[in-house]
């Protein structure tokens, strides 16, 4: 309920903001101080490690995954932009594309890590390194999971038809969020695998 | 009347406190903070006397104010029952009242900056006595590097004359989990926190024994860390450094008791110099009756104690991380007259 | 605002079965309820709390005490604080928001009212795991598995080395349980705030009570998310044998003291702000005053929250930190003075010219006044660093800390209670009980809190279940623990004022106070609608302009 207009003294101009996105940048905010603790405690145990591999051992720049997580910004925000135009196909099309960027970018996670654990030696009990390397990436990672079920459910309403081109204020709250894991993700490549090598 | 009342409880109030700021005995303490013999411990004396008078002085002035507005401003029983003037403020108020606190905060900024450094960041003289405090579960162990010297829970410093200081400077270590090294009449308290050395430092100015605990939660028997502090003369102090750097006495009545510990777990866990026993997990025992308790201050060095203490520690201190040795009577007299001997 | 005339249809009056209501209560998604539920919950756990603390008193009432094990101290003093922080305080300030602010900025309901049901239920659910503790493993004799590792928790005293068992999970699940449960609650106040401000409502109009809880929002969703990370960070320790804090693979002991501190010291300014708020309410109507420099109160209660940021570690002065990092600290601390001493002469101003009526809010907000001052310059003492090392971790951190919460928060929430319990409950508090119980629990605090400063003073530390005798702490001990009783027994005359004003109290009308703001123009209780319609205001205080149309406050604002 974000009526602007009363039914009581119409000479008041009442213009609030919307309930949604207020909140959404609320929990935005959350996020970005418990992402913070994660980030601050990577960074002071750089080079602190006593045993074990070292980052620039084993860590390689996943340039194409980010390059995919990024661009899904792009192709949502394509979305929402179709959707305000009133063009639903366009905005499934869109809408799936980011998704299929975010599993990209997972599978890339997924892939690293496999070869990390079982390549490398690599565990979040190895030492310092894998213990803040595997909280930052995986508390990140785990946000892209969330999203992509939020995502996931908004594609699966598009094909039944449920969302229209009213729905675009609340579509656009959504991908408030995913950019912001998208610029989390700017963080913790820079923390991990430049600051840190 | 509610007027009355009021007045009548802060009169109560305030007499029971001077009442017992009357008498001085009731705030003897071995442990007072306002009883410094030590410079760490008098510059801090100092800065809190100006604190104190600071807040002090603020308090008078601003609760004189609200005594003064509740008495004066109270509804009267013959009210006309209208609003009094509606005053919704003034920028001049509010601008001397930030400003004065602004300036307040800065003085006592500076003051306290000040001893920051004195303390902190005081030089170490080359003739300083340099210990090595290590907090455990529940006790203290003392070494001196350069000395050659291990105890626990009871440290020895040398008296600092104030002309020719000699203070001791204590670096703090922990074996496991975050103790505090806090002894009231010679230094603010300082951390022990593993994998995070601290240095503090103090230069009594008179002989004695000083008190203090662990000052930091560290476990079931946080309460019983006890710290004894011996101030003493140079001549007794280095009396003391040669005692404690003699190996361990061996005298021959007690072989059975030394047969009973070297064939125990006690070797696993306690040093006596000289023997096979090197454990660190407990304090050293080579001159265990130079010490006046133990169980860091949780009971007096008697026969009676040590014996209980072998037998059953969680009688003296339910929790200490000392294990019930499981031993006969006979070993444990045997033991217990054995430990008697270690001077 | 003609509310006295709609005839309220008397549906609510049918009996209905016992179920139907639990029923209702347990699904509402009505911010009153729900703040009425907030509010039960505390008074529940408040009365836990004190039986706590009155367990550890009789143990440290003299020297060598042995009422209680040590095991069972250091599970009550960790007991005590988690409760009384996260399960008393906290739901006590996100009860009174939920209960008055629709009402007070005119809306019908929060922003979002089932995450309102969700975060209360998230709340309450982290306080019974918790408690579920006491009950887990070893059962009731012995205390269970409760926490004892303090209400900080500091590593490594809270790693599997040293702390065996479950006893530490509980605590960590507990609390981050709760956590998300206040961050739902900040995020929903914050939003109700900014977007459901009835029309001609500005920012600048709002009653100071919805500025002060926007600040505390603002800080709950920047402080508890750290203490949510650490926690995580300490189960991912115990756990997937991580090294967060595991000294012996070189983590820091000292980091989780920084993260727990960056949450702690910004709670208690979430736990101030909005007891600040209650006196900025109830001050005002009692002195029969607008309140003195309302743009200056928003700014130094934005300040307050801003600098209650960068003041956290004074709580670790005796760490080692710099000389420079000590010095910083020294300086936000002292800083933080400056904002909160000015609200305290604003309202002391406010009083100043007045006509005070010592009505029971009035005598509770008039000694929070003399408290918060008394709690505010020890403050002071233990901000300047070097007076800490001797002062920290010992009985006058503890006094100085009980003097604010109690003293000053949980003066006010009482004063609180007797304000709008008339609106909540439509039956005014009997206020000869209200009187006793004030006197009775000024006597005792003062009794207990006042006296607890000197032991701290003597070299007592906090945290000890027995002390030795000749350290000359006893008689300031006993007369510690004879405080308590006077409390007690002033809690028990206030929750039976309670429950017989509820049911035997004189009908209370919409406005029982001659008050301002929003809530006193609707009925009381008010109707699951709030407002027959949604009000339209012009000024701070609206009542104020329909009780004096000749006078009003816009043209003075």
């Amino acid at each position: 309920m974000n009526a602007t207009s009363m039914t009581v003294a119409e000479t008041i101009q009442w213009d609030r903001p919307v309930r949604g996105r207020v909140a959404m940048f609320g929990l935005i905010a959350a996020e970005a101080a418990i992402f913070s603790i994660f980030v601050v405690a990577y960074l002071f145990y750089i080079g602190k490690s006593l045993t074990g591999p070292m980052p620039k051992d084993v860590l390689s720049v996943p340039i194409f995954y980010t390059i995919c997580l990024l661009s899904s910004s792009l192709t949502i925000h394509l979305a929402v932009s179709a959707l305000r135009r009133k063009g639903v196909r366009g905005f499934a099309v869109w809408w799936f594309a980011t998704i299929a960027l975010g599993i990209a970018f997972l599978y890339g996670t997924a892939t690293e890590w496999h070869r990390l654990i079982y390549n490398d030696g690599l565990t979040i009990s190895t030492n310092l390194f894998g213990t803040t390397y595997y909280s930052l990436v995986g508390l990140h990672g785990f946000h892209v999971v969330v999203g992509l079920i939020a995502l996931s459910i908004v594609m699966a309403l598009t094909l039944l038809g449920n969302v229209r081109a009213e729905h675009a204020e609340r579509v656009d709250v959504l991908s408030l969020y995913w950019h912001f894991v998208d610029a989390v993700w700017v963080v913790v490549f820079t923390v991990v695998y430049v600051i840190g090598r | 009347m509610k007027r009355s009342t009021l007045q009548k409880a802060l009169l109560i109030a305030s007499s029971m406190v001077s009442h017992a700021f009357a008498e001085p005995m009731a705030f003897a303490s071995p442990t007072n903070i306002f009883a410094p013999v030590s410079t760490p411990a008098k510059s801090i004396f100092g800065l809190s006397m100006f604190v104190l008078a600071v807040t002090a002085a603020i308090f008078v002035v601003v609760f004189t104010l609200l005594a003064y507005s509740v008495v004066k401003f109270r509804k009267r029983a013959d009210d006309d029952g209208r609003e009094p003037p509606q005053v919704y403020g003034s920028n001049q108020v509010e601008i001397a009242w930030t400003v004065i606190p602004v300036l307040v905060v800065l003085t006592l900024l500076v003051a306290t900056a000040r001893v920051i450094a004195d303390v902190q960041n005081a030089a170490r003289p080359d003739n300083a006595i340099e210990v090595t405090a290590i907090g455990h579960q529940f006790w203290w162990e003392f070494r001196y590097p350069a000395l050659g010297v291990a105890t626990a829970n009871e440290l020895h410093v040398p008296v600092s004359d104030g002309n020719h200081p000699t203070p001791t400077f204590i670096k703090l270590l922990s074996a496991d989990t975050d103790h505090s090294f806090w002894v009231p009449r010679l230094a603010g308290k300082t951390d022990l926190i593993p994998n995070h050395p601290n240095s503090m430092w103090i230069d009594p100015h008179e002989t004695g024994v000083y008190l203090g605990q662990c000052a930091q939660y560290c476990g079931t028997q946080h309460a019983k860390m006890l710290l004894s502090i011996y101030v003493q003369s140079r001549e007794d102090f280095e009396r003391w450094i040669r005692e404690q750097r003699e190996p361990a006495v061996v005298a021959d009545t007690v072989s059975e008791g030394r047969r009973v510990f070297e064939t125990t777990a006690c070797i696993n866990c306690h040093s006596v110099a000289g023997t096979m026993a090197t454990g660190r997990f407990g304090p050293d025992l080579t001159h265990l009756m130079s010490r006046e308790t133990i169980a860091a201050g949780a009971a007096l060095n008697t026969p009676e104690n040590l014996r209980l203490w072998i037998r059953n520690p969680d009688a003296i201190k339910p929790g200490s991380l000392m294990p019930a040795m499981q031993l006969n009577d006979r070993d444990l007299d045997a033991l217990t007259a054995y430990l008697e001997t270690l001077r | 605002m003609s509310s006295d005339s709609i005839a309220l249809p008397r549906a609510e009056a049918a009996s209905r079965p016992l179920v139907d209501a639990l029923h209702g209560w347990v699904t509402t998604v009505d911010h009153k309820r729900l703040g009425i539920l907030y509010i039960l919950y505390a008074l529940i756990f408040l009365v836990i709390g004190g039986i706590e603390a009155g367990i550890m008193r009789i143990q440290l009432m003299h020297a060598h005490n042995d009422f209680v094990s040590p095991q069972v101290f250091n599970r009550m003093f960790t007991m005590h604080g988690t409760t009384m922080i996260f399960f008393v305080a906290m739901p006590l300030v996100f009860g009174f928001a939920n209960y008055l602010i629709p009402l007070m900025i005119g809306a019908r309901d929060m922003a979002f009212p089932r995450l309102n049901a969700f975060s209360f239920w998230l709340t309450a659910f982290g306080g019974f795991l918790l408690y579920f503790s006491l009950v887990g493993a070893n059962g009731l004799y012995g205390a269970g598995n409760a926490p004892d590792v303090g209400w900080f928790a500091y590593a490594p005293l809270t790693s599997r080395t040293f702390s065996v068992g479950h006893s530490t999970d509980f605590w960590t699940l507990g609390l981050l349980v709760s956590g998300f449960g206040s961050i739902g609650t900040a995020i929903n106040i914050l939003t109700t705030i900014l977007c459901m401000r009835c029309p001609g409502m500005s920012l600048g109009k709002m009653p100071l009570l919805a500025w002060l809880n926007l600040v505390m929002s603002g800080m709950v969703i920047l402080a508890i998310s750290p203490l949510t990370a650490a926690q995580a960070m300490l189960l991912v320790d115990r756990y997937l044998g991580g090294h967060f804090f595991d000294t012996q693979a070189g983590g820091s002991a000292v980091v989780w003291m920084h993260f727990f501190w960056i949450f702690g010291h910004p709670e208690v300014y979430v736990l101030a702000i909005p007891a600040f708020a209650f006196a900025s309410e109830i001050i005002p109507v009692f002195s029969r005053k607008a309140i003195f420099g309302y743009p200056v109160m928003v700014a130094a209660t934005i300040c307050i929250g801003f600098i209650g940021m960068s003041v956290w570690a004074h709580h670790m002065f005796t760490v080692g930190m710099s000389s420079s990092a000590n010095t910083f600290f020294v300086l936000s601390t002292m800083a933080i003075a400056v904002p909160t001493g000015i609200k305290i002469f604003n309202w002391l101003a406010t009083m100043w010219g007045g006509k005070i009526e010592f009505k029971t809010p009035m005598l509770f907000c008039v000694a929070f006044l003399f408290q918060f001052l008394v709690a505010g310059l020890t403050g002071i003492m233990l901000g300047a660093a070097p007076f800490d090392w001797q002062l920290s971790n010992s009985y006058f951190v503890v006094a100085h800390f009980h003097y604010v919460i109690v003293g000053g928060i949980l003066f006010t929430i009482f004063g609180a209670f007797y304000y709008w319990f008339p609106k909540m409950s439509g039956k005014m508090c009997n206020e000869t009980l209200g009187k006793l119980h004030f006197w009775l629990f000024f006597i005792g605090f003062h009794l207990t809190f006042d006296f607890m400063h000197i032991p701290g003073m003597l070299g007592m530390p906090r945290r000890i279940y027995t002390y030795e005798p000749g350290r000359g702490w006893d008689v300031w001990n006993l007369i510690v623990t004879i405080g308590v009783f006077f409390q007690a027994l002033g809690t028990v005359i206030f929750v039976t004022n309670l429950l017989w004003s509820y049911f035997k109290g004189k009908a209370a009308g919409s406005d029982p106070w001659d008050a301002w703001t929003l809530e006193w123009s609707t009925l009381s209780p008010p109707p699951a609608y709030n407002f027959a319609s949604i009000p339209v205001v012009k000024s701070r205080r609206p009542l104020w302009d329909l009780k004096h149309p000749n006078d009003p406050d816009w043209k003075y604002e």
